[in-house]
């Protein structure tokens, strides 16, 4: 088996910001073409800035810790300070992952930048 | 925190008696058993009874037995031996004849010789719950078949295949035909549970491996059926009657051959296994929604219990039930340095998602009571939990 940080595992664990969004203002939903597992991010925007995100996730201790993971680092920041985040930044917090785990933290920046589009796209609308 | 082991199929621990078998082997009896002296021919005669021991448990010629370094060389002999050593003889490239649901060490040497244009290759398809229907086998064969492969039981899901009636089958087109068909079987998880009796199956080679029955790692043997040639493919001395070259795994063999005694003296545990794998099954039935049994229900190894939880993903799983002592195996793509899913619910028309739900639980002689209790006390909780967390699983747990 793979070896996780203790800080994997624990968000592994206990997930923070877990569970779906009532009334989000962007949803990113992204499925992963490597092993097929789907993550889905949930935001709510104020004054630019991420104010509540929540998740759900099908997949591995890596796709599940790491997307609890995401969700700390980004509450609070603004869009464009979310945008810079990358799936390395991701990795580094998590105290490293495998190798071959590596995607599953592509995915959960995949699915964060489809939750600002769509908030975009929704208030482009308005 | 107590440590409970419920992935039996991958290996168990050696037996003591076994261990104690082996323990002379190592310190006082250490000759090689090709040397002339009497160090020698004390290993040379601990060898010749370990090959007895297991031709008599095969009910076979002791020569007719190769000591190997397990269930993965017997398998690559098994198939790169006949296929090689025949060859040159046929007009035609040979025609092998296996199933999509063998182990790699099947698959991948039929793929091995398939790349390397030295064969090619049928993979038989089963039904959803793994079974091979012996009908196809004949529908597959052809004037240049050489070989057939098919695995007695399967390491995954537990499903046995019709062995006996395949060789049976095998032997009678054998009549009618100049070039014979030769008929393989990996036995790897079948030695404690099945019989394994060579005439009774019809077959000409059989693969088994020590550490799948209370025996050593790094230890097999091939059943070579007499008058069935294969090419070495280890080079080098006279050992193993000129088909495996190297100095003899003594201890190995002889853990080997006492773990096989064992087999057969401790039969009468088998029910028990097979009583608790029935409460594990039922427990889970009853206790959780939306899953599915894979394998065969009623043909299977009496000590598997293999599951598709729907929604979820097995390694989630099974670090979960890790973290609470409890170990078993999963073919979720996730679990695998690959990322393919298993190729065995694959080939039993499982879609990638529901495959990435699997989880095998295979008990063992120290499975107790109290340690399916202490699983099924555990895993509806996991099961919930996780499901929460999936996109998938919202509505079953009415988040
Ligand atoms: C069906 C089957 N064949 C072959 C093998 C390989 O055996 P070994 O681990 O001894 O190489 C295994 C075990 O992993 C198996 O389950
Ligand atoms: S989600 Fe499949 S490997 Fe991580």
């Amino acid at each position: 088996m793979w070896e996780y940080s203790q800080k994997l595992l624990d968000h592994f664990k206990n997930p923070r910001n877990l569970g779906k969004m009532e009334n989000p203002d962007g949803v990113g939903r992204e499925g992963n073409p490597t092993c097929g597992d789907v993550m889905e991010l949930f935001i709510k925007v104020k004054d630019n800035r991420i104010v509540d995100i929540k998740f759900l996730t099908f997949g591995c201790v890596a796709a599940i810790g790491i997307s609890s993971i995401l969700t700390e680092v980004v509450k609070g920041k603004t869009l464009e300070e979310a945008r810079k985040i990358t799936a390395s930044d991701l990795v580094k917090e998590a105290g490293d992952v495998p190798p071959v785990k590596y995607h599953c933290s592509v995915l959960g920046i995949q699915a964060l930048n489809g939750a600002i589009e769509d908030y975009k796209k929704r208030n482009k609308q308005k | 925190m107590k440590r409970i082991y419920l992935d039996y199929a991958a290996t168990g621990p050696t037996k003591p008696e076994v261990l104690k078998a082996m323990e002379p082997f190592f310190l006082q009896k250490f000759g090689n058993p090709s040397s002339l002296h009497s160090f020698g021919q004390e290993t040379r005669a601990a060898l010749d009874k370990a090959r007895g021991q297991v031709a008599k448990f095969l009910n076979c010629k002791s020569g007719e037995i190769l000591f190997t370094s397990g269930g993965t060389e017997s398998d690559n002999l098994a198939i790169l031996g006949v296929v090689f050593e025949y060859y040159h003889q046929a007009k035609n490239k040979p025609h092998i004849i296996t199933s999509s649901v063998e182990h790699h060490a099947v698959l991948h040497t039929c793929q091995y010789l398939e790349k390397k244009s030295e064969a090619e290759v049928t993979y038989i398809k089963t039904d959803n719950r793994g079974l091979i229907n012996p009908e196809d086998i004949k529908k597959a064969m052809k004037p240049n078949t050489l070989l057939v492969s098919i695995m007695y039981a399967n390491n995954e899901i537990g499903t046995v295949e019709p062995i006996r009636e395949i060789g049976k089958y095998i032997e009678k087109v054998n009549k009618d035909r100049d070039n014979k068909v030769y008929f393989h079987t990996d036995a790897v998880q079948a030695i404690e549970y099945l019989n394994c009796d060579v005439k009774y199956l019809h077959v000409d080679l059989l693969s088994l491996s020590a550490h799948k029955f209370g025996g050593p790692k790094g230890v097999g043997a091939l059943f070579v059926k007499e008058g069935t040639a294969i090419k070495r493919l280890i080079h080098g001395g006279d050992q193993e009657y000129h088909r495996r070259a190297g100095t003899e795994n003594v201890p190995g063999i002889v853990g080997l051959a006492k773990a096989i005694e064992l087999v057969v003296r401790d039969k009468s545990k088998n029910e028990k296994i097979r009583k608790l794998r029935d409460k594990l099954i039922q427990g889970i039935g009853k206790k959780i929604p939306d899953v599915i049994l894979t394998g065969d229900p009623k043909n299977r190894l009496l000590n598997n219990a293999s599951f598709c939880f729907n929604f979820i993903e097995g390694e989630s799983i099974l670090i979960n039930l890790d973290l609470q002592g409890v170990a078993v195996s999963t073919g979720s793509a996730c679990s695998s340095g690959s990322l393919d899913p298993s190729h065995v619910l694959i080939a039993c028309g499982f879609d990638h998602q529901t495959a990435q739900g699997s989880l095998r639980f295979t008990l063992g002689e120290q499975t107790t009571k109290e340690d399916i209790d202490y699983v099924l006390s555990i895993l509806p909780d996991i099961v919930k939990k996780l499901r929460k967390m999936s996109p998938f699983g919202r509505k079953n747990v009415g988040v």
